[in-house]
């Protein structure tokens, strides 16, 4: 069974969605969860809730990782396969980094490409598949340089 | 008052030696010294650098150094601040010195770096998230200096070679600096025909990691005088500001930016707050600028700090560079030095490297990379966690 790299960083539903806290005091967002203190200047805040972060966005900037990163990544098996990264903006004013989703790549995004979450294995371990939230390009067309 | 001078600048070559990262602070220590013809027995206070590879002498900096030398009863104090290191070490001798407390302070950064990738400290940490961002993302450095060089092609219509040619002058620029790691002209099909790190980034668009160490001796203008010195270099401003929040521009190592939905953003990103605060500091403006030292830990990087210092206009920095503005001779030169292209990254004595070679344009001492006239210069760079700097000196 697949199970999340991490703990409680996003659902794994149809519609999954990244699970970050919001101050209960003055609303700011936090990805990854934040619970213990509020880091907007002006709220002492201390008490948070889960929040669900949008589950579309649009691309802020994009890149690629051509040579294998170093530990602690955890290659996926078989030979190195380079893979996409998104920073990606949501409409609630949050940007998030995520791989690109299995199969696309620099030439399917551009920035404001829109891109929805998704969640795919990330690497394989002893338990069996690891789980991974990423973004997928949902305008191809657009994606053309 | 409120200016410090400097009095001796020295420096230990970049390369990958191999060696203790003492060895390499010593011997910039005792080259600032020699430059300043300053005896170690009047320093009062030393200020290291601290690097966070090499175990506890690292870690401890200021008394690793302090005690290479020879204990002579100096004050002493370690700081870190990522790649701000030596600027943040320069400010705590600054501080020292007007407010009476140190007349003559060493200020040494070294560091010995391992190959390929910087990546994390072994060791699973879960709440760490410059250990998370490579676990779960496989999110290196370049690939985050990549996010901003892809910016600049989408936004402003950079280009891949606009990129390396900023690897063109600065391997120019550092041909002759004794210093650097690297001398050797590069061209243009160089870069292009390395191979793609993180798209559109190639390998010669990223600075490698590399041994060096750098040393700065500030003084009172007091101490500088009764030394015969009247027209030493001088620091005008240091400044290492935090970011405010909400920092809106994704962050190395982060995984996400801060919440802008609640507190607008402020006006000024955080590189651009770093300059700011520098100008404000010295009551100078870009227009006074003559020389740039700017973090080019990527090619496409030195651009954007053009902008952030606010030496053009914001995606406008390719066509200073393509003007060749930007190379020495032109109306803005940045990096002489060679720059972090020439160099690599020696984590902890970088921003003091910085600060040398500003010393010795400003004197007309950099020999073979001279700036002609160069009154005053500046310098910039970022580091992981809100750290970053901006140094100006002036004569």
């Amino acid at each position: 069974m697949a199970t999340p790299a991490i703990d409680g960083w996003f659902t794994t539903g149809e519609q999954p969605s990244l699970l970050g806290t919001r101050c209960v005091t003055c609303g700011c967002v936090y990805f990854p969860k934040q619970d213990d203190y509020c880091r907007n200047p002006g709220c002492d805040g201390s008490e948070f809730v889960e929040h669900a972060l949008s589950r579309t966005g649009t691309v802020w900037s994009y890149t690629d990782a051509q040579y294998q990163p170093p530990p602690p990544y955890q290659p996926p098996p078989g030979d190195y396969r380079s893979f996409g990264l998104a920073a990606v903006e949501l409409p609630e004013g949050i940007t998030v980094l995520g791989q690109l989703a299995d199969g696309y790549g620099v030439d399917d995004v551009h920035v404001g490409s829109p891109v929805e979450l998704v969640v795919e294995t990330l690497y394989v371990d002893d338990e069996g598949p690891r789980t991974i939230w990423r973004w997928k390009p949902t305008d191809l067309d657009g994606g053309t340089r | 008052m409120s200016d410090v001078a400097v009095l001796g600048v020295g420096m230990h070559p970049w390369g990958k030696w191999g060696d203790s990262f003492v060895k390499y602070g010593v011997a910039a220590a005792r080259a600032a010294l020699a430059d300043a013809d300053v005896p170690w027995t009047d320093v009062d206070l030393v200020v290291g650098g601290e690097t966070v590879r090499n175990g506890y002498g690292g870690y401890v900096a200021g008394s690793t150094f302090a005690s290479a030398l020879g204990w002579n009863g100096a004050r002493i104090a370690t700081s870190y601040a990522a790649c701000a290191t030596g600027a943040q070490a320069l400010d705590v001798a600054r501080a020292k010195i007007l407010a009476g407390q140190s007349e003559v302070a060493l200020v040494v950064g070294a560091d010995t770096t391992p190959k390929g990738f910087l990546a994390p400290n072994a060791g699973e940490r879960w709440d760490d998230p410059d250990w998370l961002r490579f676990r779960l993302l496989g999110m290196t450095n370049p690939a985050y200096f990549a996010l901003y060089a892809r910016r600049r092609i989408d936004l402003y219509g950079a280009t891949p070679e606009d990129f390396a040619r900023v690897k063109v002058k600065n391997a120019r620029h550092g041909l002759s600096n004794p210093n650097a790691r690297y001398r050797k002209e590069v061209a243009v099909a160089d870069v292009l025909g390395s191979p793609v790190v993180a798209d559109p980034l190639h390998l010669l668009d990223i600075c490698a990691t590399s041994d060096g160490g750098a040393a700065v001796l500030l003084t009172s203008v007091d101490y500088a005088r009764r030394r015969g010195l009247t027209d030493p270099v001088r620091v005008r401003a240091i400044s290492t500001v935090t970011p405010t929040f909400p920092q809106t521009v994704i962050d190395m190592p982060l995984f996400s930016t801060d919440h802008a939905g609640v507190v607008p953003a402020g006006e000024r990103t955080f590189k651009e707050s770093l300059a700011h605060a520098a100008y404000e500091e010295a009551g100078l403006a870009p227009e006074d600028v003559d020389v740039a030292e700017v973090y080019d830990l990527s090619t496409a990087l030195e651009l954007d700090w053009m902008e952030d210092l606010g030496l053009c206009d914001r995606g406008t920095a390719e066509e200073l560079l393509r003007a060749g503005e930007t190379t020495i001779g032109g109306r803005i030169p940045v990096n002489p030095s060679g720059g972090l292209a020439c160099f690599g990254e020696a984590v902890p004595a970088q921003a003091l490297a910085q600060v040398c070679e500003l010393t010795w344009q400003l004197r007309g001492q950099a020999t073979g990379r001279q700036v002609e006239g160069a009154r005053v210069g500046i310098t910039a760079n970022q580091g992981l966690f809100g750290h970053g700097s901006s140094v100006i000196l002036s004569r």
